[in-house]
């Protein structure tokens, strides 16, 4: 048996566009006993790895946010959360890109109601199928909602606030190589 | 421009009526200020009335709301909360949640009382409560407590530093419209 050490550090060479149908921006929040998950439908990104440095930008429309309950999706378009109205988009732009193997570490800058932050992302990269033209990359990341003015809380009977601080983004992105 | 005030109190000698007249003093000349009349004729909220065609006072209310650039609430504290027809009018003013004429609406909330406190407590649920509605609520509280010896015969505020919070907390509301206003649609 031999044994190798998957040590791949390019990425495909091209322009990636993002595929908004097969591709998923979502969060997780713990609220109350449990956990909240939502979506946002319209998502744009772009990953171009053409130049030197390789560099990755999405956004996603505010709102475009997908959760099962429209109330509470109109709540959070307001000024109590995302604030749509004065801040329609949320976006990340990558500084550094490392990759090895599977796996790939995104830093760059998340921005979330008009307040930039720095945010380390990370994940696996897929290489590239069909004939090289379509390319999956899954990340995450952990912010703190806070730190961008996202404060909306209620207090529990018993004193503890109802929903965290701490929310978990995710995206599963596919790409697709621009001609 | 155009500002909606809204008062809390039913009573035609109400105290809030008389702390938002004597904000409609303070604004600038070119404001159109309307005091609502209507808040005591909407029904109790029932979402079985809560359809198409709506009772013409709610409908009356929704659309004095959607006309204005901003609404000023002044509120009493009844029960250490905001009075129930408050409330009641504004759960229907809120339906449906996603496009009720309340969301992304400038409001700010001032209030008076009979007691020491001027409506301290009444005035932070009222600001919960429009803010899970939509609307863009500015910073600022003005808390005319001993009401009845606040105000000369004029209905003018009578204390100094209670005109000056009035005064910025209006500014920050006017504030709001224009910052609004530079949002591109």
């Amino acid at each position: 048996m031999s044994t190798t050490t998957d040590t791949r550090q390019a990425l495909p060479v091209g322009t990636w566009q993002l595929d908004p149908i097969h591709s998923t921006i979502g969060f997780e929040v713990d609220y109350l006993a449990g956990s909240f998950r939502g979506q946002f439908r319209e998502v744009a990104g772009q990953l171009q790895t053409k130049g030197e440095t390789p560099v990755l930008t999405g956004s996603a429309k505010v709102a475009s946010v997908d959760v099962k309950d429209e109330n509470l999706a109109g709540h959070l378009q307001s000024p109590d959360f995302f604030d749509a109205e004065r801040y329609p988009e949320l976006s990340f732009e990558s500084g550094e890109i490392e990759r090895t193997g599977d796996e790939i570490t995104v830093r760059g800058g998340i921005t979330i109601k008009g307040v930039e932050k720095p945010v380390e992302l990370t994940g696996t990269i897929a290489d590239p199928i069909t004939e090289n033209e379509k390319l999956s990359v899954k990340l995450d990341t952990t912010v703190d909602r806070t730190e961008f003015g996202v404060n909306w809380n209620v207090p529990l009977p018993d004193g503890k606030p109802a929903l965290a601080d701490e929310v978990k983004l995710s995206a599963e992105l596919f790409f697709v190589k621009e001609a | 421009m155009k500002v909606l005030a809204i008062s809390g109190s039913l009573r035609p000698d109400s105290y809030n009526t008389k702390l938002l007249r004597a904000a409609e003093e303070l604004l600038p000349p070119e404001v159109d200020f309307v005091l609502y009349q209507g808040v005591k004729a909407v029904p109790p909220y029932d979402e079985g009335d809560d359809v198409q065609v709506a009772p013409m006072s709610v409908a009356a209310l929704r659309s004095a709301i959607g006309e204005a650039d901003a609404v000023l609430f002044a509120t009493p504290e009844y029960n250490s909360s905001i009075p129930g027809s408050l409330k009641n009018a504004l759960d229907w003013v809120s339906r449906p949640l996603a496009t009720n004429t309340l969301r992304n609406k400038p409001v700010a909330v001032v209030g008076a009382s009979t007691g020491a406190f001027g409506a301290v407590w009444a005035q932070a649920d009222l600001r919960k409560v429009l803010a899970a509605i939509g609307a863009r609520v500015v910073e600022g509280e003005v808390a005319v407590g001993h009401a009845p010896t606040r105000f000369d015969e004029e209905g003018r505020l009578e204390d100094e530093s209670l005109r000056e919070q009035l005064q910025e907390t209006v500014d920050a509301l006017l504030a709001e419209v224009e910052a609004r206003a530079l949002v591109p649609a």
